[in-house]
């Protein structure tokens, strides 16, 4: 019996370690993807030279940066803008790039400062957590390096980074919430499903939701719960609110898989939704499946959130080497919410990842 | 346990009751039956099951009770493969979650042949599924290999798989996160055509009919039970321990790969991080539940079975209760809690005491 309880210890601390080497696996297979380029220091062995590219800056010399970034697996939106980045920093494009992606913020401050220790040029930077980058960007400063911020912000003096190109996550929520309420419903009976507790997408995205229902009488939550960007449990917490024969008209998901999750109980329960049908259903992000969930009337509305901010960062940074500051210090990803009656195929085709 | 032992203190009926509360399915009813009752008086309404249409026009059942026993069907699956690996290696696999997700990568791999989306089957289902389970029984070899043969501890061995399992589940989808859109692929995660009952439910009871007849006509439960209880006397009695605890991790792989199925089919996707995120502990605690020594040795297979239901019954009661999502493995954290101090020697000894039975007796019980 007292094994047991040991056992049961020893689960806690196993536990607690691999939370923390979920990410080192991560580190090894980008280290080893990393390694596959030649040193960032040592001139690029020039097959032909790189006379195609005209825009790029005149010297041979490839411009250095590390990439730190979410888990690819997160989710098809974080898969997207990980694929983006790979896409645009390429030896073509005239970039020595090292990627890394990890969830947790402290092996990412870990990995930037070992970056800023290898002289790359651009620090480019998704940050896992808001708060703790301090010493990260006095580092950056100090060693020259210029870090610019994609996908999520932190909390930092906006001398701390040379730029910032990022989603206004409660412009989405505001965008969907307005949308909502141009429906013209009687009443607003919301199964609200969240994210990811704390994140900044299910901060913007619930604080728009949160005001309005506290604001307007018609509008009720008949549950708010977070799936943890989890399908099934979406699907699972859809179907207790079924199972408890409350009435309901709306499922706003925080993100597409969710929805997805959502919409298979109410397929499972004969419920109606979409545009002829009894609930309306509303996601976020930039996944084709669910542009042509909305395209086909089954889904309402989708948010998009768009994931592809390389070329923006790309953009930046040779405006950077040319010696152009940009325009603006924070740039927002260019969004807008999809409805079912006006979504066109050019535009899935358009945004879809 | 034919004998009840006769104290003179006692009345008939109340050996009876000490019988019960002995018997190892004790616990796992015990708690099932909390949670009826309280069930029963805060709102008889959870028990309502009604008839439904769903969209394809089948008749379908739905109501808190079919749900529980629907979205039970992986971890009953899981438990039941999990209960055979801790009965002979003394450990807990706490890959299983990692392994659910290669398995339902290889499958939608196969059946979306490659692509990101696909509208009808790339590769008869079957056969997707065979090469699922058959990837997942490699993997649970790999794992059984490092316990029986390296002599790793269990929970360190399959660590490896837990931390790389996930990766390799995206991997195996090029990072794609694929979608499969045809409706026969979820016959097994949602309903077949014209019939009411969820198959997930119908896979369980495949299932567990499955071991019930390999446990009664094979020698399995037996030989996995001595090698647990007694590894080198079960070897000198002919029987090879390493093989058998390989066996048992290669069955717990066959476990997973249904149970991956069941969840990618609920909805033709798959999100390689979150997906059965964390279900190797509800597995585990499963296993704890239904009475069986963590530790390894005899085991009851049916009382884990009945532990997963009792967890899903809790977490059904919970989100019915509105009970913040994030607030439920505190929940499960109290039931762990009250095991542990309940199975502790120290409040067994006082519960004996009480009891005032010859400690001889509870041997013959249990």
């Amino acid at each position: 019996m007292k094994k047991v309880f040991c056992l049961l210890l020893a689960m806690c601390m196993v536990l607690a370690l691999a939370a923390c080497s979920g990410g080192g696996n991560n580190q090894s297979a980008n280290n080893q993807s990393a390694n596959n380029q030649p040193p960032a220091d040592t001139n690029q062995p020039a097959e032909g030279g790189e006379p195609a590219a005209p825009a790029e800056p005149s010297s041979g010399e490839p411009i250095t940066v590390g990439v730190i970034n979410n888990d690819p697996n997160e989710s098809g939106y974080r898969t997207a803008n990980d694929k983006a980045m790979r896409d645009t920093f390429t030896a073509d494009n005239g970039y020595e790039a090292t990627f890394y992606n990890n969830n947790d913020a402290a092996q990412q401050i870990a990995t930037a400062q070992q970056m800023i220790q290898d002289e790359v040029d651009f620090l480019l930077l998704s940050p896992a957590s808001t708060t703790g980058w301090d010493t990260v960007l006095q580092d950056a400063q100090a060693a020259g390096t210029q870090v610019i911020l994609f996908d999520r912000m932190l909390e930092a003096d906006e001398s701390m980074y040379a730029a910032a190109v990022v989603s206004d996550m409660p412009a989405e929520g505001k965008t969907a919430v307005d949308w909502l309420a141009s429906q013209n419903l009687d009443e607003y009976n919301i199964i609200h499903i969240q994210g990811h507790m704390g994140s900044d997408a299910q901060l913007g995205r619930t604080g728009a939701l949160d005001e309005k229902v506290n604001a307007e009488a018609s509008w009720n939550y008949v549950a708010q719960q977070t799936a943890d960007w989890d399908e099934a449990t979406a699907r699972t917490i859809t179907q207790s609110v079924i199972d408890s024969g409350k009435a309901f008209n709306v499922i706003y998901a925080e993100n597409n898989g969710m929805a997805r999750g959502a919409v298979a109980a109410l397929d499972a329960n004969g419920i109606t939704h979409g545009k002829d049908g009894d609930v309306i259903v509303m996601g976020f992000d930039s996944d084709k499946w669910a542009f042509e969930e909305v395209l086909a009337g089954r889904w309402n509305y989708m948010g998009l959130c768009n994931p592809l901010q390389a070329e923006t960062v790309d953009a930046i940074i040779k405006d950077l080497m040319a010696g152009k500051a940009p325009a603006e210090k924070i740039t927002y990803t260019p969004e807008q919410g999809f409805d079912a009656a006006t979504l066109t195929q050019a535009d899935v085709d358009k945004y879809g990842t | 346990m034919t004998a009840p032992v006769k104290t003179p203190n006692k009345r008939p009926g109340e050996s009876l009751l000490r019988r019960f509360t002995r018997h190892q399915l004790f616990i796992p009813l015990a708690a099932l039956a909390l949670l009826i009752l309280f069930n029963l008086i805060a709102d008889p309404s959870f028990f309502a099951v009604s008839m439904k249409e769903n969209s394809l026009g089948n008749p379908v059942l739905s109501g808190n009770i079919i749900s529980v026993l629907d979205n039970a069907s992986e971890l009953v699956i899981l438990a039941i493969g999990m209960t055979l690996v801790t009965a002979s290696s003394g450990g807990q696999d706490i890959s299983v979650g990692a392994a659910m997700a290669i398995a339902g990568s290889v499958i939608l791999r196969l059946v979306c042949g490659g692509q990101a989306a696909a509208d009808t089957l790339q590769t008869p289902l079957l056969l997707a599924v065979l090469a699922g389970i058959l990837v997942s029984m490699i993997f649970g070899a790999f794992n059984g290999a490092l316990v029986a043969y390296f002599k790793i501890q269990p929970m360190v061995a399959t660590l490896i798989l837990f931390t790389a399992g996930r990766s390799i589940a995206a991997w195996i989808n090029n990072n794609q996160l694929p979608i499969i859109n045809d409706i026969v692929f979820k016959y097994a995660g949602t309903f077949l055509p014209g019939i009411p009952v969820p198959t997930p439910i119908f896979i369980t009871a495949f299932i567990v009919l499955l071991f019930w007849l390999a446990l009664k006509f094979t020698n399995l439960g037996l030989y996995t039970q001595s090698v647990g209880i007694n590894a080198s006397s079960s070897r000198l009695n002919g029987l090879d321990p390493k093989l058998i605890k390989l066996l048992t991790y290669v069955i717990l792989g066959v476990c997973v790969a249904v149970a991956g199925f069941i969840r990618v089919s609920r909805s033709g996707s798959i999100n390689y991080s979150r997906i059965a995120e964390n279900i190797e502990m509800d597995a585990i605690l499963a296993v704890a539940l239904g009475g069986n020594a963590l530790s390894g040795g005899k085991f009851n297979i049916y009382g884990s079975i009945l532990g997963a239901y009792v967890i899903q019954f809790l977490t059904t009661t919970l989100y019915k209760y509105e009970v913040p999502s994030t607030a439920l493995p505190a929940y499960k954290a109290v039931v762990v809690i009250l095991l542990v101090v309940l199975s502790a020697p120290v409040v067994q000894e006082k519960l004996s005491s009480v009891r005032k039975s010859p400690a001889k007796a509870a041997k013959e019980v249990s």
